[in-house]
């Protein structure tokens, strides 16, 4: 197989009890492929399933049905019906994900909170840190900020962050949830190269980019779930 | 992933007269792993913790740990002489209120201290550097080692009893509200400490809390109780993110913030 992830058939609705059991059907039987190396960036309106993919893929959601086979090594792993610590193993070896939010310790600088995944993933306390402070430095966080911890950083600063720490371990699927809606210019083009030479090092992205310059400057192919849901 | 559970618990259940405390539970702990039990007061977390801890003898099941000789030892079964045993030198349990866990009108270093000779440590200098040390980690000021507990703030209470629990090198902690009743910078800073020496020493840990912030920081998976049953379980993001119970959707929206 060389696809990296291969969804079949996943089904993920969510039944409100607040709300008298109203039941939100999101996504019904999707089926996608990822190859290796490829960049696939999903759109569709607001509402259409483009964050709960990613969610499911990564483990946090629990479909209904399907499977969400996921490669990590020589083996596969399908998420929807992994245990949570077959999940917490993929998520360290295989899956970098990038939220629309930072959320962390208190207390802890922004350096370490950098440095975490990559630590996780087998890296040493040197290799770590001179990764994180590579990328702290491309990603214009100024140097005086990284033994600081993030709560008081600016909404694009705590972003970039985030983004850091989703490419630091260098994992080989990455799953980037609006990775520059807070960003300006400049380190949106950070990012873009960032992603470049992910793919050159053969990682696959899966990715939710509003942005037009950088959907158009990542993505190898866009899966539009509108028209997915229609057919 | 070849590893072999460290705690292993089946069909657990202890009622106080007509209420049932806790009923029907069963889980596994993996070294190096935390788990969450998380419910309203009442809920029977308390219970439960006091039962995997061997302080309370529940009327079914069985609670299992694994000995350093791998083998899985009933804690209930076993003689009171060994279950103190393993308590002391395996297992340490931090308790909501310091006064529980630690001895107020012992100093701050004999308080740590007394777990390693416990233990066995008969050598005082060795003792002393190893107290030095640890109230050092748990960010204490090692100069007040011969102050007593009594005159420590609840924070540094709370940190001591930490210091007092880790010191032995258990590979399993159990925590009751660990940062209830404290202010909210001091419990960023036990949360820390907590979640990297977790990490650190490997030890696997159960934290009974009612704080869903607390339990998204330092848990890996969660449990939610509801009148003495475990109503949903998952990793820790999933039962938080995509609660599917009526009970769970209503505690994860009940957070302020």
């Amino acid at each position: 197989m060389s696809a990296a992830i291969e969804i079949e058939g996943l089904e993920k609705s969510f039944t409100l009890h607040l709300r008298g059991g109203a039941r939100l059907g999101v996504l019904r039987g999707l089926s996608l492929s990822v190859e290796a190396g490829e960049c696939l960036v999903l759109q569709g309106a607001s509402g259409a399933g483009k964050s709960t993919i990613l969610r499911c893929i990564y483990g946090n959601y629990r479909p209904d049905g399907g499977r969400i086979l996921v490669r990590n090594g020589a083996g596969t792993v399908d998420v929807a019906a992994a245990s949570p610590r077959e999940i917490l193993t993929l998520r360290r070896m295989a899956l970098g994900y990038v939220s629309q939010f930072l959320r962390v310790v208190p207390r802890v600088d922004a350096i370490s909170l950098v440095m975490e995944p990559a630590l996780e993933r087998g890296a040493t306390q040197a290799e770590a840190r001179e990764r994180a402070a590579a990328l702290l430095f491309r990603l214009n966080i100024p140097a005086r900020l990284w033994d600081l911890p993030p709560a008081t950083f600016s909404g694009g600063e705590q972003q970039r962050i985030n983004i850091a720490r989703g490419l630091v371990a260098e994992q080989p699927i990455l799953l980037l949830d609006e990775p520059t809606a807070s960003l300006d210019a400049e380190n949106r083009a950070a990012v873009i190269e960032l992603l470049r030479e992910a793919r050159g090092r053969g990682a696959t992205v899966i990715g939710v980019f509003h942005d037009r310059e950088v959907r158009d400057a990542v993505a190898t192919r866009t899966l539009d779930l509108a028209a997915e849901r229609a057919a | 992933m070849t590893e072999l559970p460290l705690l292993r618990v089946t069909g657990l259940a202890k009622s106080f007269g007509r209420i049932r405390a806790c009923h029907g539970v069963s889980l596994e702990l993996y070294p190096g792993e935390v788990l969450g039990i998380v419910g309203e007061s009442g809920s029977g977390k308390t219970t439960l913790l006091r039962c995997l801890s061997g302080e309370l003898a529940p009327e079914q099941g069985t609670v299992e740990f694994r000995n350093t000789d791998g083998a899985l030892e009933d804690i209930h079964r076993m003689s009171e002489a060994r279950r103190r045993f393993l308590q002391r030198t395996q297992w340490g349990i931090v308790h909501q209120n310091p006064h529980d866990g630690l001895r107020m009108r012992v100093s701050a270093g004999g308080n740590v201290g007394e777990r390693l000779m416990a233990a066995g440590e008969r050598h005082y200098g060795r003792i002393r550097a190893e107290a030095v040390a640890w109230l050092d980690r748990v960010e204490l000021d090692p100069a007040r080692i011969d102050d007593l507990p009594l005159l420590f703030s609840g924070g540094m209470q709370q940190r001591l009893q930490i210091a007092r629990i880790l010191v032995s090198r258990p590979r399993l902690v159990f925590l009751d509200e660990p940062t209830g009743g404290l202010d909210v910078s001091v419990q960023a800073r036990i949360l820390d400490m907590l979640r990297r020496l977790a990490r650190d020493l490997g030890l696997a840990a159960v934290i009974v809390t009612h704080d869903l912030g607390v339990a998204r920081l330092l848990t890996d998976r969660l449990m939610v109780m509801r009148r003495g049953e475990v109503v949903e379980e998952g990793l820790t993001d999933q039962v938080l993110d995509d609660p599917h119970g009526p009970y769970t959707q209503l505690l994860v929206s009940s957070v302020i913030a």
